[in-house]
């Protein structure tokens, strides 16, 4: 389809704005604007992100997902020339106000990534770290919260004779539910995943979409992916992205048996460019 | 609708589609001659019509092959996966409405020779008209993936159930007039279930359309026209 006539498309596209009946909202995005210098990335995004739901975002390359996911724990902010304007608010509390701690914000908004990234060091010392940097607390204690963060990561069974095995001696699923323990272990109430298995075979992905679907009973997760399937299987509500546009926010049954949007389902049945 | 990325895709589900199309034609062909051979009662039409079936049913084999295929291939989304899934139930549908149709001219060969009441083939043919129209219509209602046709042709399955009650009525009249008429009218009472179960799957069809098209399914209770106690007679398919 031609940019223009995605365009005109959207004109009819629903607003996402009467979040009423949809439960209790952890973030809530409204009029959100996005610039890399002086290209908006992102376009008067509105967007809830509900408490204890998986919200994935698929899109075609460049669309913004993860350019969104980027700011909401400010992962932007390292880099200068990029800026977010309108409203990003964590549990009422904006998270785009220059004066907030932003370590605090990431240890409440955990991230992981698509390239596994343990640091090179112990099994141990990759959760500990993370640990250490926001609390102190004595060693036996952090012995207990290494083991949960590590069987909340269903990766357990397969360290716990190696915990002070360097963390990239791991194979590359262990290392990314190695982050994902290290995300974890800081106790967040939000958990973002970029392409979280786009590296991995698909054993190690089962494994990290049945992690993601124990994890959303005791954290809000959102999730970018390449991949439908995975969007379908984990995620509770999806949003369709395209040109820095939000085109369609539904549930993820509606969004892939019948979308309202003919983007959306031309990008999901692969109709496509 | 804009093609696939992948042709290899589009192909499949032309090959569904094409084949889909063949397989109405026939259901819809052997269910016209398989009425026509029971009101004239003629058995040379009634064995080319049964003669048919087989081909119906190599034809579903190869639409739920190529259908299950494409689905492990492709992960069907949105439109396509429900294109994919009516394709089998209608294909089943069909192959039923063969089935059904067959049924009906097989017992037209048993019956040719002793006719006994000819009048009360009136009202089963009647009757079969309108399961034929409703197979015709629900068959458009696909190719042109018409939601109102569909929906018109599920509202109207009523027509046919009120049919089958009327002969139903009919036949076991004559039955108890002259027991001579038992085994004739007999065969009549399954040929009229046939054509009503036939009207059925018209029904069904037309509720697939609908999803089909719309995404979402028609209610689960649909109209009903029969009451006299017809639709609790049981007529098995052979």
């Amino acid at each position: 389809m031609s940019q223009s006539a995605a365009v005109l498309q959207k004109i009819d596209a629903p607003q996402v704005n009467d979040w009423t009946n949809l439960g209790s909202i952890k973030l809530s995005i409204r009029n959100l604007n996005f610039y890399y210098g002086t290209t908006k990335a992102l376009k008067n995004i509105n967007l809830p992100l509900l408490t204890n739901k998986v919200t994935a975002f698929i899109g075609p390359s460049g669309c913004g997902k993860s350019t969104l996911l980027r700011i909401l724990n400010r992962m932007y902010d390292l880099y200068p020339g990029q800026r977010a304007e309108g409203e990003v608010l964590l549990d009422g509390q904006s998270i785009l106000d220059p004066k907030l701690d932003i370590n605090l914000l990431r240890a409440r908004v955990g991230m992981v990534f698509q390239k596994p990234t343990p640091f090179p060091m112990t099994i141990y010392d990759n959760i500990a770290f993370g640990i250490k940097l926001y609390e102190k607390i004595p060693k036996s204690e952090l012995d207990g919260r290494i083991e949960t963060a590590l069987r909340s990561a269903a990766l357990w069974d397969e360290v716990k004779n190696k915990l002070n095995a360097s963390g990239l001696s791991l194979s590359g699923g262990q290392q990314q539910r190695l982050c994902i323990a290290r995300t974890v272990a800081i106790r967040p109430e939000v958990i973002l995943f970029d392409e979280p298995c786009s590296a991995l075979d698909p054993i190690s992905t089962a494994k990290i979409e049945e992690l993601i679907d124990e994890l959303k009973s005791r954290y809000t997760i959102a999730i970018v992916t390449h991949n439908m399937q995975q969007a379908a299987r984990c995620s509770d509500r999806t949003a369709f992205m395209y040109l820095g546009d939000l085109i369609e926010f539904d549930e993820t049954s509606k969004i892939f048996m019948s979308p309202s949007q003919k983007q959306t389902q031309d990008y999901i049945t692969g109709r496509f460019g | 609708m804009t093609d696939h990325t992948v042709k290899a895709y589009d192909e499949e589900l032309q090959f569904i589609g094409g084949r889909l199309s063949e397989m109405g034609g026939i259901a819809e062909k052997m269910l016209v001659d398989a009425i026509e051979a029971l009101s004239r009662l003629d058995a040379d039409l009634a064995r080319r019509t049964m003669d048919r079936d087989p081909k119906l049913d190599l034809l579903q084999r190869e639409i739920e092959e190529m259908a299950v295929l494409t689905i492990a291939r492709r992960q069907p989304m949105a439109n396509d996966l429900r294109e994919l899934v009516a394709a089998i139930h209608i294909a089943s549908d069909l192959e039923r409405v063969g089935d059904l149709a067959k049924n009906i001219a097989k017992r037209t060969t048993k019956i040719s020779g002793d006719i006994r009441v000819p009048r009360t083939l009136i009202g089963l043919k009647h009757m079969a008209d309108i399961a034929a129209l409703q197979l015709k219509n629900v068959l458009d209602a696909y190719a042109h993936r018409n939601v109102a046709q569909a929906d018109d042709v599920w509202r109207r399955d009523a027509d046919v159930d009120a049919m089958e009650d009327s002969v139903f009525r009919d036949l076991l009249t004559f039955m108890m007039e002259d027991p001579r008429n038992i085994s004739f009218c007999t065969h009549l009472l399954f040929c009229s279930k046939n054509i009503e179960r036939i009207g059925d799957h018209a029904t069904n069809i037309a509720e697939t359309v609908h999803y089909l098209v719309t995404g979402d399914p028609l209610p689960v209770d649909r109209p009903k026209g029969g009451s006299s106690g017809a639709e609790s007679a049981s007529a098995g398919v052979e």
